[in-house]
């Protein structure tokens, strides 16, 4: 991701919290929140949806560019002579996830990334041929430079379909 | 939420995160958190062209529901590490159940330093999602 900051905003958070089938009021509900903590905090996943904020997003559809799912056709993407062209993200799974909380994330905060890549590695799978593992850690600083939240992340693209 | 003053090592907490996962939560979760990879949303796409059997659910929608079991047993905000590993694909209409283990508890004057052992699974009690956590109750 580049340094594109993300703000924290409690109709995304309510959103969120929706899409996760999570009702604590925590979330939403501003006077619940304000007798219990102070105010609407984020949960604890939230800050995976900084993808909205990263301009370089391969898996947002951009305005005027071949996007690779279905339209007129399964796939709006042309078959070219590279054959990994616009399905290089069908391939790519993710493999684990880890958070660190420092402090607590609230609407009104602005948090940067500060993106470094972690280590590679390869194993071999029966169930989806040969493994090529990245990770990648992401350090998130709120407006006043203090470290909010840590994330570590592991990418895996497999050499065949994975079908559990 | 869980009562620090009456807990042990080796105790075991459970809760049903979702019952009969909908295509349409997949695209709230696809929605809000900018994944917009058509594996997860796109049927035609993911089954004609990627070869997989239908649209399965973001990993990360697992560990946010995953999440959601372990908030409303350590409280708001009591998180201080949460990882997982992403075993195998969730499908709609699967029924996935968290179940937590504690595995130590260290108190201090103040406050109480909870370790659990997640997994959640699917209805043929296959692991969806193996981790772990950390909450200061």
């Amino acid at each position: 991701m580049s340094k594109k900051s993300m703000p924290i905003e409690k109709g995304h958070i309510m959103m969120f919290a929706r899409s996760i089938g999570d009702e604590n009021p925590i979330y939403s509900d501003e006077e619940y929140a304000r007798d219990k903590l102070g105010g609407i905090i984020a949960p604890p996943t939230f800050i995976q949806s900084a993808a909205q904020f990263n301009p370089d997003n391969p898996l947002r559809p951009k305005i005027g560019e071949p996007w690779f799912g279905s339209g007129k056709t399964p796939t709006g993407i042309k078959k070219g002579k590279n054959k990994s062209e616009g399905s290089a993200s069908t391939n790519m799974l993710h493999a684990e996830q880890h958070f660190e909380y420092h402090q607590s994330l609230k609407p009104g905060d602005v948090l940067t990334p500060e993106v470094t890549e972690g280590e590679k590695w390869e194993k071999e799978s029966k169930r989806a041929g040969l493994l090529k593992f990245s990770e990648s850690i992401t350090k998130y600083f709120n407006q006043n430079n203090e470290l909010v939240i840590t994330a570590r992340s592991v990418g895996v693209v497999t050499e065949k379909v994975v079908e559990n | 939420m869980i009562n620090v003053n009456d807990i042990k090592v080796g105790d075991t907490f459970e809760e049903v995160i979702v019952d009969n996962l909908t295509r349409t939560q997949i695209v709230q979760y696809a929605g809000v958190s900018g994944d917009y990879n058509p594996l997860h949303t796109d049927e035609i796409f993911t089954t004609q062209v990627a070869g997989y059997p239908s649209v399965f659910a973001h990993g990360m929608l697992t560990m946010g529901m995953t999440g959601k079991m372990l908030t409303n047993l350590v409280g708001d905000d009591n998180l201080k590490n949460f990882g997982v590993r992403f075993t195998s694909q969730v499908w709609p209409g699967d029924t996935l159940t968290t179940k937590a283990v504690i595995t130590s508890i260290e108190k201090d004057s103040d406050n109480v330093l909870v370790n659990f052992e997640l997994v959640t699974e699917n209805q043929n009690n296959i692991p969806v999602v193996t981790g772990s956590a950390t909450a200061l109750i």
